[in-house]
Parts: structure tokens; C-alpha cells; sequence
């Protein structure tokens, strides 16, 4: 009867899945936002938001907490794209958490500000009066994620409560709430890391410098290769050589590992996935190694 | 490569999560250092081999008392497939997240311990996996290896589950011998079992037909989000006004007479926008922005659809209802929220006529209220118009969820059966 197939490639049904609940959420809230750190993930995801709108802009600003540790390339990109695209970036900053009291500061070899981002995110959520926020979050990168709703939500102040989530059937996603609570919207909950970066090189999306082989000086920690830099403490016992690396994630500098590649286009960093045997947290991120629930007790304060 | 999307059910003791671990392992979607977190645990609990489980239970009480409290989504590729699977407890709460898991799935892969045959649970996993009308069922009937790989056996347990399956309508019925823990027809035909003359369950994952599954025949569009620039600079764009949606059922092109509800009107699709320029037809699952010819009044939670094929505008509207809600009870005259497609409306529980028992079908019809994880057919009387079609026809245009207007909780899952 029907001339064709009508199937529809795996990409494309992450895309469309991904521009229905940003529309769904366009709808139905008052004041969303839209996370953007400069990482892959949310490079994707601003891309998917600008496919949802257009030819109209993105009805929503963007959001970025700002810990102080950032790789200078990566603010340099979002500073670019924001640019680029016209829309409104609110920049959160953790030292100005700091400078009012709100956290305190870490200290000794492995302070890193990864923790306090969670009262300088709620802090700017209760601030801007937002009702909904999307984040890059998937659920293939971590276990604790991969129990997370598409539509996750926060109560008022700002916690995830795992055990009491609210069902998700079909498309349908409620999206009901009270005032002072939120949601967080993942729209790329589905999609893998090999997917998001399959869609890059499909829509040739530009992305920050660090994801591709460069000469660094770096040190060893715990099995990873941290940057030489201001902000990281660095023991006598952890001398710098010069490598050369790339990074799978981007976080702060304190905490996030470079690898050894020699990938310089997003043809040979998927070449690169494919074949290794180490998820992408697991071989970069301190955060998460500091125990088996390190991400679901971040979570529920309110973390990302 | 398209996506398969899949639930499993059964409880660990039916070898789910060493099957689950098995597929993510072979297909190389474990990672070192989730295996090595798996087996450092193991050690340390002393349970003397790997508990594959472990890679499914993320969160920390699941670890602590050993269970499985929530829908976990787990995700590994061939080079034919990208496949999602739902991986649904089989212990507390089963009801509600077999359900969810269900209700976005092509197929279902439901676990028999081939020594203890069809149980009471299988027959659950079964109703369930029908009444959510997920279109492939694949019966694993596993630990072969315990009942000597036994043909005998595999067909007394095919032979009593077809004679129960005839009564649920379960439309793509498939057996499978496995032993999960040996890999026996997990990704490669086994060699323990001559007898067997179909497929592994991998490559029928991988070759299962579901385009076919999604209803292109009944053009549905229900109106998402109105896209209007504004643009005073750009003149093409000033006067533009886009419907963007996903579409639900139908294949659309630009040139199609089509008709709005609720208005009635009807008018000519000019256009199918993508940010990737126009499109010459779209069907499920895109997302797509439609311009029409008319300027008619359209807006969030209409239905665009043809002229000769519509859903039905309905405020009277039967459906099995799944309720979900701790505490709170699904009884005539409960007053909750609908939201079905992209239209949110208040209903009022006008009657329930039975409560299922789903282990037995048997109907009660002297139930007076459906109670957290129970099933039962509901009539419902809507505060505005929705545009519906049968579950058995649409799962999009005919599921709804209920919400509680206290607590905002997600209370309930209805299926359409009819309406008027």
C-alpha cells in the first residue's frame, strides 16, 4: 500500500524528541532557561533549541554558572555563541557566592568549587524567578542519571527526591508545579555520547578547542592528567611534563582530566569512542570518583 | 540505523539483569570501569560472581536493600540498531513502572525461568505488555542450560503461554529458547540447542519490522507551540505564522486539504518547515512547523487532521485507567487534571465500572474505588472538547495521563476505549 518505508534514522528521532520538549516547555512555562557551560552537550542542545523556534529566536535565556575555574577557550566560546545568536546569557557566579557568604571556599590540594556551583545555580534560579531549566544531562553517563525523568522536578529548595518521581508515559509530560518550585528538562536524555557526537559532525557544529588533540603542560593525579594552572594546587610531588590531550567532558579545571589523543577532527575523536572501554565520566572527572552515589547525593542538593 | 525501543520484564530471579548485562556487555556498551566498580562491589558483599545487576541499580538505597525501585534506561548499538531499553522492577510498584516503561515501547521481552514456567507474573507481564499495545512480544524462556536444554520442555511452556496470549490479543508472538548466564541464544544461535530453528534474540532485535507500527493512515497533528517572529527588519518574516508539532499519526505534504478542530474549518497545507529548509511530506515521529493558506484561529491544543479522517471530539470518554498514586484513590465524582496530546482540561470520574484483576482478567464489578498500581475502566466527563481516537487505534491520540490538582503528582494512565 504505502509506496516507502518510512523509517526514520536514529538521530532523527532523537532530534525530534529533543524539539518537542523544548516546544512543550516553551508552552507551558512561565520563565525557562537554558543551561549552557560550553560542553558538547549543551552546544547540542542550544542547537536542537534553535531548530525548535526557528525562524523565530530562542524565547529563552541561557544560563551559565560560572565557577572562576573555567578553561579560558571554553568562556571564549560561549562568549562567541552568544554573541552569534543574539540571545541573552545570565552569568552566575560562584565567587560572587563566595564573596557574599553564601559557600565557602574549599581549601587545601583538591579544593574545587565543583560542589558550591549547587548554591550559586539555586541561588540564580530563586533570583530570576525560573520555573523551568534545561540542562544537558544523559542518561547513559551515569547511573543515578539514568533513573532521572526528562522532566525532573525540584521542590522549592531545589532538591531531586529520586524515590518519589513522577511517572512519564508516552509524550505526555506534567508540567504542573507551585510557585518557587522548578523543573529540570533534559531533552537529551536519550541520546548517548557517541550519538552527540555522530550529530556534530552531521551539523558540523562548532565546539570548543580543548575537545581536540593540543599541546599542554600537565600533571598526574589519581591516574588522570590535570592542566598546569593558577587555579589547581599542585603538590612538589606531581611534577608537570607536557602532553599531548584532549578532553572528553568539560568542567572546571580543578577537577576535570584531560586523555592522551592525537584526534584533531570530530571524525577521529568518534573513531576514538568507538573503541574505547572507559565511559567519559569515569575517565575524566574527579567529581564523580569520590564515591559510589557521588552524583546522586549531588542531585538531590540540587546539582545539575 | 534506526532506535528500537524495548521493555523487559521479569524479576532478577529470572535472569533479567544478567541478560540486560549480557547485551550491554557483548555489544561493548559496558564500559571498564563500570565492570570494575561491578566486581570490586561484588567482592565486597561476597556474593562470589559478578552481579550484573549492579550496573542497572544506580541509586543507593537500591543497593543497599538489593532492589529496584524505578524504570532504569540503559542504551547500547549494533551496527543495525541503536537500542533503548526500559528495564522495569519486578519487585514493588511493578504495576506502574511496567506501565511507563511500556508505553513508549516497540517490543517487549518478557522472562520465563524455563524450571518454573508460566506464573501468575509472566501472565501479568503479558496482560500489561497487550493492554499498552506495545506491537512485539518475545518470550525468553531462559536457563535452558538448568532443564538440560530441553525442547520438550521449551513447548510445554510455549503451548501454555499461546493458549493464554490467545485471550489478550498479543498481535507478534515470539519464543525464544536462552541461558542468559551462558549466552545461549542471547547474540549467537546456540549449539546446545539443534532443535531451535529461529533467530537469537539479538538479531531479533535487530531485524524486527516496526516502521510499519507507527499509524500512517490517519494524518493526526496536534498543535503544539505557535511560531511567530515578529520580525519588523525582515519582511518575509513579519507576517510569518507557523504550527509546529509533532506529528502523531498520517503523512502530511504541502498541497494537502486539511481540517482544524475545533473550528471545522478547513484549508491547504502551504508549507512544512524545518530549520533545515521545507520538507515535500512528514510523518511520525517529526517535528515539523506547518503553514497553512487560511488565516483561521489556531492555537495550542488544537488538532489539525483531514477533512474525511477525524478524531473524535469528545467530552464523554471511556478508558482503562492505570492508577499510580500513593494514598490517594481513583473513586467516582474525583475531580483531576487531563492532559492528553498538548490539551490540558479537568475531568470528573463519572462511573468506574470494573476493576481488573490482572493476574486473574477476572472483572470486578463491585469495586467502588482503583487503588495505587490497579486497572479498571473508567468514564470520565471533560471540561472542554478532546480530540481522540482509540488506544488500540492511536497509542499518541489515545493515552492521557491524570494529574492530582493538590498535589500536582502524576496519579494516573488511561488508555480510550471509546468515546462520544
Amino acid at each position: 500500500m504505502l509506496q516507502r518505508d518510512y523509517t526514520t534514522s536514529q538521530l532523527d528521532v532523537l532530534e525530534a524528541e529533543a524539539i518537542h520538549i523544548m516546544r512543550e516547555v516553551a508552552a507551558e512555562f512561565e520563565r525557562p532557561c537554558l543551561l549552557f557551560s560550553g560542553g558538547k552537550d549543551s552546544v547540542v542542545m542550544l542547537r536542537v533549541a534553535e531548530k525548535a523556534f526557528w525562524p523565530a529566536p530562542i524565547p529563552f535565556p541561557l544560563m551559565h554558572v560560572d565557577t572562576g575555574h573555567n578553561f579560558p577557550e571554553v568562556i571564549e566560546f560561549r562568549d562567541k555563541r552568544v554573541a552569534e545568536l543574539g540571545v541573552r546569557l545570565v552569568v552566575a557566579s560562584v565567587q560572587a557566592s563566595i564573596d557574599a557568604g553564601r559557600v565557602v571556599e574549599e581549601t587545601g590540594r583538591r579544593a574545587s568549587r565543583n560542589r558550591l556551583q549547587t548554591t550559586t545555580l539555586l541561588d540564580a534560579i530563586e533570583e530570576n524567578e525560573f520555573d523551568a531549566v534545561f540542562g544537558g544531562a544523559r542518561r547513559d553517563e551515569e547511573k543515578a542519571r539514568a533513573k532521572e525523568r526528562v522532566f525532573s522536578f525540584r521542590d522549592e529548595f531545589g532538591q531531586w527526591d529520586p524515590k518519589n518521581q513522577r511517572p512519564e508515559l508516552w509524550n505526555l509530560y506534567n508540567t504542573k508545579i507551585r510557585r518557587g518550585e522548578h523543573i529540570r528538562v533534559f531533552p537529551l536524555s536519550n541520546w548517548t555520547e557517541l550519538d552527540v557526537w555522530h550529530y556534530i559532525r552531521r551539523e558540523e557544529i562548532e565546539i570548543p578547542s580543548i575537545y581536540f588533540a593540543h599541546r599542554r603542560r600537565v600533571f598526574e593525579r589519581d591516574g588522570m592528567l590535570l592542566a598546569d594552572s593558577d587555579v589547581v594546587q599542585r603538590g612538589d610531588d606531581e611534577p608537570v611534563f607536557e602532553a599531548v590531550v584532549r578532553y572528553r567532558t568539560v568542567g572546571d579545571m580543578t577537577c576535570t582530566g584531560a586523555v592522551v589523543s592525537n584526534a584533531t577532527t570530530v571524525d577521529q575523536i568518534i573513531d576514538e569512542i568507538a573503541t574505547t572501554r572507559i565511559t567519559e565520566r569515569g575517565a575524566t572527572r574527579a567529581d564523580d570518583r569520590a564515591s559510589e552515589a557521588a552524583m546522586e547525593d549531588r542531585k538531590k542538593e540540587g546539582y545539575f | 540505523m534506526d532506535i528500537l525501543r524495548f521493555a523487559t520484564a521479569g524479576s532478577v530471579d529470572d535472569g533479567k539483569s544478567t541478560l540486560i548485562g549480557r547485551l550491554l556487555f557483548d555489544s561493548k556498551a559496558i564500559f571498564e570501569d563500570q565492570l570494575e566498580a561491578v566486581e570490586r562491589t561484588s567482592r565486597d558483599r561476597g556474593t562470589g560472581y559478578t552481579d550484573l545487576s549492579l550496573l542497572t541499580d544506580g541509586l543507593r538505597a537500591e543497593r543497599e536493600q538489593g532492589i529496584t525501585i524505578d524504570v532504569a534506561y540503559r542504551y547500547f548499538a549494533t551496527p543495525k540498531r541503536k537500542f533503548i531499553i526500559a528495564d522495569t522492577p519486578g519487585h514493588i510498584q511493578y504495576t506502574r513502572n511496567m506501565v511507563t516503561g511500556a508505553s513508549t515501547a516497540d517490543l517487549a521481552v518478557i522472562l520465563i525461568d524455563a524450571r518454573k514456567g508460566v506464573l501468575e507474573q509472566s501472565r501479568r507481564h503479558a496482560f500489561l505488555t497487550t493492554l499498552l499495545r506495545v506491537p512485539h512480544l518475545v518470550l525468553a524462556v531462559n536457563k535452558m542450560d538448568l532443564v538440560d536444554y530441553s525442547e520438550a520442555r521449551f513447548e510445554e511452556i510455549r503451548e501454555e503461554f499461546t493458549a493464554f496470549a490467545s485471550k489478550l490479543n498479543a498481535t507478534d508472538l515470539t519464543f525464544i529458547p536462552i541461558s542468559a548466564l551462558h549466552g545461549d541464544n542471547v547474540v549467537s544461535r546456540s549449539e546446545n540447542m539443534p532443535w531451535y530453528g529461529g533467530t537469537s534474540l539479538l538479531h531479533h532485535l535487530e531485524n524486527v519490522h516496526i516502521a510499519s507500527d507507527r499509524n500512517l493512515v490517519d494524518v493526526r497533528f496536534p498543535v503544539q507551540y505557535v511560531i511567530r517572529p515578529h520580525n519588523a527588519t525582515n519582511p518575509e518574516l513579519h507576517d510569518y505564522r507557523g504550527y509546529a508539532g509533532q506529528i502523531a499519526g498520517g503523512v502530511l505534504k504541502p498541497g494537502d486539504e486539511v481540517l482544524h478542530l475545533p473550528s471545522g474549518l478547513t484549508t491547504t497545507i502551504t508549507g512544512i518547515d524545518t530549520f533545515d529548509g521545507p520538507v515535500e511530506e512528514a510523518f511520525p515521529p517529526m517535528s515539523v512547523t506547518l503553514r497553512l493558506a487560511d488565516d483561521i484561529d489556531i492555537s495550542r491544543g488544537d488538532m489539525i487532521c483531514r477533512p474525511n479522517n477525524q478524531p473524535r471530539v469528545a467530552q464523554e470518554i471511556d478508558a482503562m485507567v492505570c492508577w499510580m498514586a500513593d494514598g490517594l484513590k481513583l473513586q467516582p465524582r474525583s475531580k483531576l487534571i487531563i492532559k492528553h496530546t498538548t490539551r490540558t482540561a479537568r475531568a470528573l470520574v463519572r462511573d468506574l465500572h470494573y476493576r481488573l484483576d490482572v493476574n486473574t482478567l477476572h472483572r470486578d464489578e463491585s469495586a467502588t474505588a482503583l487503588s495505587l498500581n490497579e486497572i479498571g475502566r473508567v468514564s470520565l466527563r471533560t471540561t472542554q472538547p478532546l480530540f481522540v481516537d482509540d488506544y488500540a487505534r492511536n497509542r499518541l491520540t489515545g493515552g492521557f495521563i491524570l494529574i492530582d490538582e493538590a498535589t500536582n503528582g502524576t496519579v494516573g494512565a488511561g488508555m480510550i476505549v471509546d468515546a462520544h
